[in-house]
């Protein structure tokens, strides 16, 4: 076969249908496999005459499908379930109806691409060249006319293949040579093709780089409006009020609630007198300081940094952002420096109700019992980072009632 | 026994031929390709640079929105869906008919469908297009829209599967990737023809690397075949579900007048029935400016002013076993909400979308009425008119009266709103009319197969059902 001249195979014309399923149904019983017929639309009834196989087409589709519907399910679970479980509305983790949706979607996302792709690769396709793209008549081939190829290749061809096609009924019949450089894209087309791929891969390539290494700014905002709202932060000056302030003091004759009672210790953290109260106004017990643990953890841990010493995630950042874009930052007090440490619980009561500095009050979010609660636990973060008895212990309960 | 009974019907009752004008293979070529071979009508240029210009005004306004922000609309609360929401089912809706025509009639072997299947896909794949568009701009900060999809992210966190907002999002993106398959897929053939027929260089290498290399050899004809009726299979339970997941997005709210289980089947029927409407506003004057009248016969467009009547009782009936199970529920918050939407504050657009989309389309009972072209035009545009105000009724209505009375607020779009839902249209009609310029706006290698000769010995039997 490799001495001949190259020839790819023998081309027949027909006019209509009729004349080539009958031609197909003679070829193939000549004992032909390597031919094809190529018609401007599918032809009922050409795939019994040329023993053409059910294709494997549908498989490939229902396991796509199954793939799909498995991975939508465990998406799903693996998500919301596993990596990342947060409950919304009191619903489940995972439901079974309520992951139906998504799943039915991929399932006939990926049975499609299945379909698609699938079709594409079990014809050989996408292909830039085919030697019967080099015969002028073969373009009337997705127009009008019907087209059998016997190929140069099939055992049974012969020098005489191409007189015996013509008998069948064909209208013309031509033999195509197999050239010797296949048809390639113009190189421009090339160049165009390169280009384009590299600029596909930079994005991809950008995310890579972008989750494993480590951002040494904020991301870049191209709109600001969540870095400058329009709004007034505590302790600030503001022209809408009479008195100047951002931040509205109670109403007078308002009550907050669980503060039935405005000017007592308990409420104000001075005696009647107008000093600060030296000791705490309520019982001191194990579970106090607990409680003020925990408050504390919530309402002042965010700036203060849970060892009380001002060392939080919310300063350390601030303070890397110091005087960009006109912040100006005053760094959170070290709760367990001298100080503080000097100021009597009623002060420290005062400084959470009323707040000081840049510190907005916290009378509307804290309840009484609970600020002396955390003053008393500041006092016990203290001792402990300075190897003291915390002022809990029975042993020292005199000396924490001072 | 289709065939006994083809056989026996007698000559005056038998249904016309799909093609008419005695069109054969060369001739069928001929008309779909030299739409795209030859310079188009002048008014093409003109359509093509109000289209653009309208897309421009559109891009301009989009460029404001993310700058400002999407306060310049009049969303506000308790109306906080307001026209975004309203333009994004319009559109998606107007999406269905597409994989409808292509995927359903080609399951239930309509073989009319040949002719339109292809148009009406195109206007799917833009309609669509347009109706990502909205939900895409409306959730504030558009550059953040990928967190929608289950992307592996800075944050650590993964979206909420259990909402039917995200369900929504596979779904219009799922129905947005097949459909695009099923059109691509049905226009290989037809563009490997317009890639032989090209003359110049360019054309030809285009039409090329998006025909793929196909031959029409059988053997891929085979596996082509058997690919888009799988196709077809999973697009058409894919349309029903796809319109009714976005019907979930007001279904699963607890609100009155949205919670409501009719809501799928109802979305879907009116999907339809928008999307049939769609194609004949479009169909009318392009088989007119491209001269496809042989191909799309009259009796084809009275085909889909049927459906138009048929989907229209459907959401007539919709409408109606709303208000029935409002007062059949005792339900009171339900019954007010439905007397508010007839009596209430926005009866001026619920009487409007009653008599676009029941009333009117009544006509087509006659049949001198479907085969009027000026007719048919007319109200197919009335039923596009009255289709989006059923969704901008059950949209604002609901929200507009809320539980809190104290709350309740008249909603007022703003100019900005206007003017992107008009440039929604301005992005449709570019790509539609390119469409029409440089793709086979028919399918030819279809079309081919209803002809009688397509068949083997066609001359004993009459036409086959079968494709």
């Amino acid at each position: 076969m490799s001495a001949e001249p190259r020839l790819y195979g023998v081309l027949a014309e027909f006019e209509d249908v009729d004349s080539l399923v009958a031609a197909a149904r003679k070829v193939r019983e000549a004992g032909y496999t390597r031919f094809d017929a190529h018609t401007p639309f599918p032809v009922h009834g050409l795939d019994d005459a040329m023993g053409v196989q059910p294709t494997i087409l549908p498989w490939i589709v229902l396991l796509c499908g199954l793939i799909g519907l498995g991975g939508g399910f465990l998406l799903q679970w693996w998500t919301n379930a596993v990596d990342y479980p947060f409950v919304i509305s009191g619903k489940p983790l995972f439901g079974l109806p309520g992951a139906v949706p998504v799943a039915y979607e991929l399932t006939i996302l990926l049975a499609s691409f299945g379909a698609f792709f699938g079709m594409l690769a079990l014809n050989g396709l996408p292909k830039w060249y085919h030697p019967l793209f080099r015969v002028a008549r073969f373009s009337r081939a997705t127009s009008d006319r019907f087209y059998l190829v016997i190929q140069g290749s099939d055992p049974f061809f012969s020098p005489a293949t191409p007189e015996w096609l013509a008998s069948l009924g064909a209208s013309a019949v031509e033999t195509v040579p197999e050239p010797d450089e296949p048809d390639t894209p113009p190189r421009w087309f090339k160049g165009l093709t390169w280009i384009v791929t590299s600029l596909a891969l930079l994005p991809p390539a950008m995310i890579a780089k972008a989750r494993f290494s480590e951002m040494q700014h904020p991301r870049v905002h191209l709109v600001k409006n969540m870095d400058f709202q329009k709004k007034f932060k505590a302790q600030q000056a503001s022209p809408l009020f009479a008195d100047g302030r951002a931040m509205r003091p109670d109403p007078a004759g308002t009550v907050a609630r669980g503060d039935l009672d405005p000017t007592s210790t308990l409420a104000t953290g001075r005696n009647p007198d107008g000093s600060y109260a030296t000791a705490y106004p309520l019982a001191v017990d194990q579970a106090l300081i607990e409680r003020g643990r925990e408050r504390f953890a919530i309402y002042c841990a965010t700036c203060h940094g849970l060892d009380g010493r001002g060392d939080s995630m919310v300063a350390r950042r601030a303070l890397l952002r110091q005087g960009q874009q006109g912040t100006n930052w005053v760094p959170p007090a070290d709760l367990t420096g001298e100080a503080v440490a000097a100021q009597p619980p009623g002060r420290i009561f005062e400084t959470i109700s009323r707040g000081r500095n840049t510190m907005p009050g916290y009378s509307q979010q804290i309840r009484p019992r609970d600020r002396w609660a955390i003053a008393l636990y500041l006092e016990a973060l203290r001792q402990a980072q300075a190897g003291l008895d915390a002022p809990g212990d029975k042993d020292n309960q005199e000396e924490a009632g001072r | 026994m289709a065939e006994v009974a083809a056989r026996e019907l007698p000559e005056s009752i038998k249904p016309p031929d799909l093609i008419q004008g005695g069109e054969d293979f060369t001739s069928i070529t001929n008309t779909v390709a030299r739409v795209a071979e030859y310079k188009p009508p002048k008014g093409w240029y003109i359509a093509f640079g109000i289209a653009v210009s309208v897309l421009g005004v559109l891009l301009a306004m989009l460029g404001y929105l993310f700058w400002k922000g999407v306060g310049i609309w009049g969303n506000n609360q308790p109306v906080a869906w307001g026209w975004p929401i309203v333009n994004f089912v319009f559109w998606v809706g107007i999406g269905h008919a597409g994989t409808l025509i292509s995927a359903v009639l080609f399951l239930f072997r309509q073989q009319w469908r040949t002719s339109i299947n292809r148009f009406a896909e195109a206007m799917t794949i833009f309609a669509v297009m347009c109706a990502g568009l909205f939900p895409a701009i409306h959730v504030g900060r558009p550059w953040l829209a990928y967190w929608l999809f289950p992307i592996p992210n800075q944050m650590r966190m993964w979206p909420n599967f259990r909402s039917p907002l995200l369900w929504d999002v596979f779904a219009v993106s799922t129905y947005a990737t097949v459909s695009l398959l099923f059109w691509y897929m049905g226009m290989v053939p037809d563009l490997a023809t317009l890639r032989d027929r090209a003359t110049k260089k360019l054309p030809r290498l285009l039409y090329g690397v998006f025909a793929l290399g196909w031959t029409g050899s059988n053997r891929a004809w085979h596996r082509f075949e058997r690919a888009y009726l799988l196709l077809a299979a999973l697009a058409t339970p894919l349309v029903l579900s796809v319109h009714s997941v976005v019907s979930f997005d007001f279904a699963v709210a607890q609100l009155p007048g949205w919670h409501t289980t009719i809501f799928p089947p109802y979305f879907v029927a009116g999907a339809i029935f928008s999307g049939f409407a769609m194609v004949i506003t479009l169909m009318v004057p392009a088989r007119q400016f491209f001269g496809l009248k042989n191909l799309v016969t009259m009796r084809h467009l009275e085909n889909m002013c049927k459906v138009i009547m048929a989907t229209g009782m459907m959401v007539g009936y919709a409408y109606g076993v709303e208000f029935f199970i409002a007062w059949y529920s005792g339900n009171k918050y339900e019954g007010f909400v439905f007397i508010n939407r007839a009596l209430g504050n926005y009866a001026w657009a619920y009487w409007t979308m009653v008599t676009c989309n029941v009333l009117l389309p009544q006509v087509f009972w006659f049949r001198k009425m479907r085969r009027n072209l000026v007719v048919m035009f007319v109200i197919a545009a009335f039923v596009n008119v009255g289709m989006w105000f059923e969704r901008f009724v059950i949209t604002v209505t609901s929200t507009s009266r809320d539980f809190l009375p104290s709350s309740w607020h008249y909603f007022t779009p703003t100019l900005f709103d206007a003017v992107i839902l008009l440039g929604s249209f301005g992005l449709f009609f570019t790509f539609f009319l390119l469409f029409c310029r440089f793709l086979p706006t028919v399918a030819m290698a279809e079309v081919k197969t209803v002809l009688p000769e397509a068949h083997p010995g066609h001359h004993h039997q009459p036409a086959e059902v079968e494709r």
